[in-house]
Parts: structure tokens; sequence; C-alpha cells
């Protein structure tokens, strides 16, 4: 399965923690170049995936190379050229802006002369150029990310993997990343992220694997997923007695799923329904294509996840 | 700006130029030279107050101790003891805030450095806060006469000792700890009981057998009996076994300590 330009290789990989399994044989590839996302819901095993690439968490069984490198035997070597997002902030508070990229750099072997010379890029680029001397504490949560982004890009890695990037932030500040990380693949490095905000993966992500109990559910181009997995046409509806009146016109569709009091209609052709719609006046509805959502809800199933 | 941000050549430091432990000390350096003043005062302050309080208070009522005046008796014991406090306040709590409230271990671990040399860094500066603050009591006592130069500076080496076998100690406690709570049975049951066998405000001598044994078998017995002599300008009796002690116990316990923090944080 590996290939000459894949930046990660997994196969066959499994962890349990005291007997209990927590990926049970998972296996991918990651293509160099591009934004590859890893989803799955709450306790899916996204995270231990990620510690396992990074050498941070020993495999029970399977084979990890990333860059070329077996993981973990090798992984200090490879995470030389790798550069890490994790899920929350862990950027120094004892340090100024400018220094936690000075320190950060000096783990890589960096010298100062070079990280100096690298910093007002990586500021620019994260939009800090003026928090330069600023104390961490003082910046704002999207600031703190980007300051994270910019940590994880003081060595110019090739891979970088993000653990839910955007976890916590407001519009704005999501956006903002999202920019950021399309320009990282523009210039040819490879993300590795993992996410449950679908609108995130459809965005960024050129392939992705769904993760469900430990295992790969589907893999595929955002798009393709949404195409295969699902009707392409959606048209949602609540209201007053909203799951009574979709029950009694379920043959109006393809697929009704019913979640509280919100009916699913999941369709090729909506038209029969909004006519069925216009009749009933009390009842509101949403039309709308379908999305990665859709899928991930119909591969994970509706329960909550904790 | 992205072309200058990810512009190449290649940045030549991925391979090892210093040992993986040195940019871990100097993190930690760097942080505390931010507060330096307030710490060697605050370093300077507790030993100083023991050392007028006791050494004048129980010094005036006392006949000589051990030979020697109860001064210069309690001053070897307060330098020991704040080697000793230093390396454990900052493998314990220090430690402890960068491995688990601000997660700067989780963040040094997806670099090229591994567990091990974040151990050793954090051992280092330990050690190097045992020798910053025996060091400023040093120079104080030097400066009121209660110091037996030159010979009292091979105490500097011993300092760094004492600091790496209760860095090492600490680190093992660390590694154990579910939260800061937990730190206060180490100082309750370990630390306090062997500040008052071991010979640093009397003579360990004088307690009953079975005690002046166990004393014997404590890392702080044996850091005392090194710096008490040099500082009255003698050799120490049987340095090799008290620096062989030491050192002993600075490799055992850093060893369990890597076990015990890789099974926390790496599995």
């Amino acid at each position: 399965m590996a290939s000459l330009n894949s930046a990660l290789d997994i196969s066959g990989l499994r962890k349990s923690y005291g007997g209990k399994s927590v990926i049970s044989g998972i296996g991918f590839s990651a293509p160099a170049g591009m934004c590859f996302g890893i989803l799955g819901p709450n306790g899916a095993g996204k995270t231990t995936t990620l510690r396992c690439c990074l050498g941070l968490t020993p495999p029970d069984e399977g084979k990890i190379l990333l860059r070329g490198h077996s993981i973990p035997d090798d992984a200090c070597a490879a995470r030389a050229h790798v550069g890490v997002v994790p899920q929350s902030d862990n950027l120094d508070p004892d340090f100024t802006v400018r220094e936690n990229l000075l320190i950060y750099a000096r783990y890589f072997g960096l010298k100062k002369t070079e990280t100096q010379r690298r910093i007002p890029g990586l500021l620019d680029f994260a939009g800090l150029a003026d928090k330069e001397t600023a104390r961490v504490e003082t910046l704002s949560g999207g600031m703190k990310r980007r300051l994270t982004l910019a940590r994880a890009l003081v060595n110019d890695p090739d891979v970088l993997f993000l653990d839910e990037p955007t976890t916590g932030l407001d519009p704005q500040a999501r956006h903002l990343i999202w920019d950021r990380l399309k320009q990282l693949v523009a210039q040819g490095k490879t993300l590795i992220l993992t996410t449950h905000f679908m609108e995130e993966a459809e965005r960024l992500c050129e392939r992705l694997i769904v993760l469900d109990h430990g295992r790969v559910v589907a893999e595929g181009n955002p798009h393709e997923l949404i195409a295969s997995h699902i009707e392409p046409n959606v048209v949602e509806i609540f209201g007053e007695n909203a799951v009574q009146w979709a029950h009694a016109r379920r043959a109006l569709c393809r697929r009704l799923e019913i979640a509280g009091e919100t009916a699913y209609f999941y369709c090729d052709d909506t038209a029969p329904i909004r006519e069925a719609l216009d009749k009933a006046r009390v009842l509101h509805s949403l039309h709308r294509a379908a999305n990665l959502e859709d899928v991930f809800i119909k591969l994970t199933g509706r329960e909550l996840r904790d | 700006m992205i072309a200058r941000l990810f512009g190449k050549p290649k940045p030549p430091g991925l391979r090892r130029l210093s040992p993986g432990w040195l940019p871990v000390w100097q993190r930690n350096f760097l942080v505390w030279r931010k507060l330096a003043l307030p710490s060697l005062l605050g370093n300077l302050a507790d030993p100083l107050i023991y050392m007028l309080g006791l050494g004048y208070g129980l010094g005036r009522m006392l006949p000589q101790v051990s030979g020697i005046d109860y001064m210069q008796f309690l001053v070897a014991g307060m330098i020991v003891a704040s080697a000793m406090n230093a390396a454990t306040f900052e493998a314990l709590y220090s430690a402890f805030s960068r491995m688990h409230t601000q997660k700067t271990w989780d963040a040094i671990l997806v670099t090229p450095l591994s567990l091990d040399d974040i151990l050793a860094g954090e051992l280092f500066w330990a050690a190097s806060k045992s020798f910053i603050s025996g060091f400023s009591i040093l120079l104080v006592i030097s400066a009121i006469g209660l110091s037996s130069l030159p010979l009292a500076l091979w105490i500097l080496p011993i300092l760094f000792l004492t600091g790496f076998a209760f860095a090492a100690i600490g680190l093992i406690v660390c590694a154990l700890a579910p939260s800061y709570d937990f730190f206060m049975y180490y100082f309750t049951l370990f630390i306090t009981p062997m500040l008052m066998i071991s010979g640093i405000f009397f003579p360990a001598e004088h307690l009953p057998r079975a005690i002046y044994l166990v004393a014997s078998w404590l890392p702080l017995s044996h850091a005392v009996q090194l710096v008490r002599p040099l500082l009255l300008g003698e050799f120490p009796k049987d340095i090799v076994l008290h620096v062989a002690f030491l050192l002993g116990i600075t490799v055992a316990a850093f060893r369990a300590a890597v076990f015990l923090t890789y099974r926390r944080l790496l599995n």
C-alpha cells in the first residue's frame, strides 16, 4: 500500500487500553501535498491515531510510515520535519509571542539566528506581527491558535498534524485559520487534520476517512462520499406534529430519518414533498443540498457520543 | 511574505548539535531569569531566618555542639536543607505544572526531543536551582565570616550532587502525583522527618540507634556530612562513600522516574 508520494501510511493499526479496543485495525494512506481529513465522533479513535503517528503512543499492532520513517522506532527523526497543532493550546504562558517561537525552535536544534530570520514571516502569516512582544496570557483564543500554528511551522515542516484546530473559535477566527491552512497546502505541505466539523472537512480536505469505534467506515473525496453515500437533497421538517406528518408521507422520498422533533427526508427529487408541504401550512421546513454531515450521521448514527 | 516564510534553504540545525536536555534546561532558566531577584530573595530569606532565629536563640543556651558553635553547626545544615528544598520544589510543583497544568512537556514531546531529554533537562535544572540556592547562602555566610575559604568552595559541586539526588526522587513523586495535594504526603512523610533525623538541626548521633541507622540511608545525611566539615575547613571523612551514595540515589531514582513518566504520558 505504501507509495512513494504518500506522507503517511498506516496499516493494520490496533491499540487497546485495559482490554478495551480503541483502534481496531485502521489502515489508510495520506498522499503528500494535500489536506487529509480524519473524521469521527468523540471517542472514535482520532486522537489516539494521531498519537500513534507521532510516536507518542506505541501501537499494539500495525505499521506506520511517516515521511518514510518507521514509527515509533524512528519517531524522533520523523518529528524533525513534522509540525503539530494540538487540540488544546500548550503555548508557554511564561513567555512572549516571540519568545515562544524562539524557544520552541531550540527543541528542533535550530540556530537562533535562523529562527530570528524566520520570525517576522511566521508572525505575518499568523496575523500577529504587532503582537511580537505581547505575553501569551494577553492573547485572545483565536490569536493563541494562530500562534500555535506559527509555532508548528517554526521548523518548516513538510507534514502538519492538526487536531481539531478550530474547536472553540468564533467564525471569524475559524475562517482565518481555514484560509491559512489552504495557503499551506498551496505551498505543498501535507496536512493531516482531525475534526468533527463537517464544514471544515468539506472545505479543506481533498481526501478523508471517517472513523467510528476504531475502524475506518468510509474513505474518499468529500464530494464523492456525498454522492455515493447519500441522496442529493434533504428536506428537514419541524413544527407541531412534524414527526407524525412525516411518517404518514414516508413514501414520498427514498429515505426518512427522525431525530427528536425533526424529520429528514432524503430524496433525489424534492417536488413531491414540497407539494405536500404546501398543503400543510403549520409545518416549518428547510430544503438544502445533502452535505458531509448527512453522510457522517448516516455512517456513525445519531446517538450521542461522550 | 509566504515566500520569505517558507524560503529555502532548509534550516541546518536538525542534527544534534547539543545534548537533548539542554534546550529544556534553557527554557526553565529563561523563565527563572525573568523573576530571578524575587526568587533569589525567597531562596535566601527562609534559611537565613532559621539561622538567625535558631542560631542566636538556641545558640545562646547551648554549649558547643559536636565541638563547634551551634551557629556554625546550623549553617551547614541550612545550606544542605536549602539545596534539598530548591530541587524538591522544582521537581514537584514546578515540573508538575509543566507536565500536567501547562502541558509544556506535551508541546516538547512532538519535537525531535524525547521524554528522556525532558526529564534530564528537568533534573539538571532542579539541580541548578539547588546550586543557586546553596550558593547564595554560602555567599552570605562567607560575608559574615562563617565559612572557611577556599576549602568551602568544594561545597559548590556537592550542591549539585544534592540537587541531583532530590530532583531525581522528586521526579518520581511528580510522575505519580494525581494533583498538587499529593505532594503534601511527600513532605510530611519523607522530607520533614528526614530534616529532623539527618543532622541538620542537631547531631544525628544522639538519636536512638534504630533511627540513626535509618538516617544513614537518607541522602540528606550524606550531603550534610560532606558540607559541614568543608565549611569548617576540614576534609570530610568517607568522601567516596557519601558521593557514591548521592550518585547512586540519583541514577536509581532517575531511572525509576523515567520509567514511571513514560508509563504516565506515553502509553
